[in-house]
């Protein structure tokens, strides 16, 4: 019998899920909102230098790979389903194409932090 | 050749029909701003890697109105998101018994949102520790 290989995307999204369903938010908040505003953060937290440092460090590229690639695993397998329910039956393209754009997302993003 | 058309019920908007499939599709339709969030973080990333100037552009771009009404649609969703996720832990987790009886779906999804909000807190003072 052919292994199925659901238990990796799966897991996947259910990591990226998990990671999203408890930082996520204080995520968007800082990034997207607080420091743009300059309210409850220094004005420079997400300075050139700072981040730059960041990316640098180890725990640094760890934290941002996770958090880039895991989000795109999460979506592309909910998205996969999603279409689905839309009538989208073509199961192995959709699969090839979300699943394909997050391996992507993660190549480009691991590359980047180890080029860094 | 038979040219018989059976007729086959529609399935357009079917997840409309019902509050629960309703409930469902909000749950995730959050994906496609889980996936859009990654995308502007990636974007930030790859500009960092390009240099000073192509990164204070990401930097400058967040700060826009329409950027900023954005990631307001964001957090709304990512804390659907968090809210939705520990409501469905309960049936996606494998049953947990303590101490000989089960622990009750209430429960799972309490804890999980109890250790979001202090995920969130801790991420937010870590932060705030690091930058000042």
């Amino acid at each position: 019998m052919k292994r199925s290989n659901e238990p990796i995307f799966w897991s996947l999204f259910g990591a990226g899920g998990m990671l999203a369903a408890l930082i996520g938010p204080a995520l968007v908040l800082i990034t997207g909102i607080a420091v743009p505003l300059g309210i409850l953060f220094p004005a420079d937290t997400m300075s050139y230098a700072h981040m730059l440092a960041f990316a640098q460090s180890w725990i640094g590229k760890i934290l941002l790979l996770a958090v880039i690639a895991l989000f795109m695993w999460h979506a592309a397998h909910r998205i996969a389903i999603l279409l689905h329910d839309f009538g989208v039956h073509a199961v192995t393209v959709v699969k090839v194409v979300c699943y394909g754009l997050a391996f992507a997302g993660t190549v480009i993003a691991a590359w980047t932090l180890l080029g860094l | 050749m038979s040219k018989r058309r059976p007729y086959v019920r529609s399935m357009d908007g079917w997840w409309k029909r019902d509050a629960y499939f309703v409930k469902y599709m909000a749950r995730e339709v959050t994906a496609v701003f889980v996936a859009a969030y990654a995308v502007v973080l990636l974007v930030g990333l790859v500009r960092l890697a390009q240099g000073q100037a192509a990164y204070e552009g990401w930097l400058a771009a967040l700060k826009s109105p329409l950027s900023l009404v954005f990631h307001l649609v964001l957090l709304a969703t990512f804390v659907y998101h968090t809210w939705s996720w520990f409501n469905i832990m309960p049936k996606t987790m494998p049953i947990m018994f303590v101490g000989g009886k089960r622990v009750q779906p209430g429960m799972i999804t309490g804890a999980g949102l109890a250790a979001a909000v202090v995920a969130c807190l801790a991420v937010l003072l870590i932060v705030r520790g690091v930058a000042s």
